[in-house]
């Protein structure tokens, strides 16, 4: 999955993957100033300087809501990832 | 600038917190007051080297290089807190009472500053990198309003300090034989934690095994990213989401830390004990 922030908001900022299952989450950043891809649903932390991109792996999730923002713009940049349960995991 | 001042309070906050705990513990210790400063100036440096080069860090190792650096910083702080109980073990008796500037302890001693150094350094690197490149963030967007956010991250370092000293004031407030059995809990406890994260991020980049994602999840009850949670996060390795080899390592490192310096006092009872702890004995 593939995540980008521009202006200090994630595109898209509502996902969804599969339950049960651990996948990939990829940010780049397109701003000029640092950010920090931060979920503390979902465990994730890592640093993005300007124009970078980082991957790291998530899951596996229960079925749910789970936020992710930008730490150093929490009020602009975030978003929420869905976990739906059905045909990814049989 | 409140914003900003709660980012910059945050992680100054954690850092203090180990601050507050390292200075403590390494009461009575000849020259301490030097090695903290020095492992604080040498964090503040460290941080900003950090967030100078955070892209080709990020980049290295396959872009698992935050990954693996920070999981490195986090073990060498567990040796170095470890190392530091251990030599407490042995010489906390000397110290606690006060018999100060005694030949191998002040020798030892000295040796227990320099890890304790590099443990406060290791602190304030780990959260400074995050406030210089939140900063440096403020100043390259250069639009209105940046001195109000500096304002904000300037109050943020000051509130932090304080919360650290206020920490510092509250054990200093234990007598002096019983503090130092505090501070070791608390420097086992930190350590534990700490040894437990790192795991946790070995086990997000899938180089070790996570022996189940979530053990429990008390999110609900104590969100790790509230205050509270923050701070038990710092002080004992609070973790609202653990993974199994998150809890592992750390009951590992407790047991191992427990038992060591247990031994240790041991033998050092039997081969005769100092002065001032067989004074102590007598009055229980």
């Amino acid at each position: 999955m593939v995540l980008t922030l521009k202006d200090h908001r994630f595109v898209p900022s509502e996902v969804s993957v599969p339950a049960g299952e651990r996948f990939r989450i990829e940010v780049e950043n397109q701003d000029t100033t640092p950010a920090e891809f931060e979920s503390n649903d979902l465990r994730v932390e890592k640093i993005i300087v300007p124009g970078g991109k980082i991957a790291v792996m998530a899951g596996p999730l229960k079925p749910g809501t789970y936020k992710f923002f930008d730490d150093y713009h929490p009020d602009l940049a975030k978003g929420t990832m869905t976990a739906v349960a059905g045909k990814a995991q049989d | 600038m409140l914003a900003s001042l709660i980012i910059v309070f945050r992680e100054v906050f954690e850092a203090g917190l180990i601050v507050g705990i390292v200075l403590a513990a390494t009461r009575s210790v000849p020259r301490r007051g030097a090695y903290i400063a020095g492992g604080v100036a040498a964090g503040v440096v460290g941080a900003a080297l950090v967030a100078g080069f955070a892209g080709a860090l990020s980049d290295a190792i396959a872009g698992r290089g935050q990954e693996v650096f920070n999981a490195a910083v986090l073990s060498v702080a567990v040796v170095m807190l470890g190392w530091h109980n251990l030599w407490m073990a042995s010489h906390g008796r000397e110290l606690a009472g006060e018999m100060k500037a005694m030949g191998q302890a002040v020798a030892g001693g000295d040796k227990s500053l320099i890890a304790m150094a590099i443990v406060v350094a290791i602190a304030v690197l780990r959260e400074g990198a995050e406030v210089v490149l939140f900063l440096y963030g403020v100043a390259a967007a250069s639009g209105e309003g940046w001195v109000s956010l500096l304002t904000g991250g300037v109050l943020g370092v000051a509130l932090g300090a304080g919360v650290s000293f206020l920490l510092y004031v509250g054990l200093l407030a234990i007598p002096l034989h019983r503090m130092f059995t505090v501070t070791s809990w608390l420097i086992a406890l930190v350590a534990a934690g700490m040894a437990g994260q790192a795991a946790a991020i070995l086990a997000d980049i899938d180089w070790i095994p996570s022996l189940g994602f979530e053990l429990w999840d008390t999110s609900w009850l104590l969100p790790q990213d509230s205050i509270l949670g923050r701070a038990l996060h710092a002080l004992i390795g609070y973790s609202d989401r653990p993974m199994g080899v998150q809890l592992a390592v750390y009951l590992v490192v407790l047991a191992v830390l427990a038992i060591g310096a247990r031994r240790i006092e041991a033998r050092n009872a039997q081969v005769g004990p100092a002065p001032a702890a067989a004074a102590s004995k007598r009055v229980q």
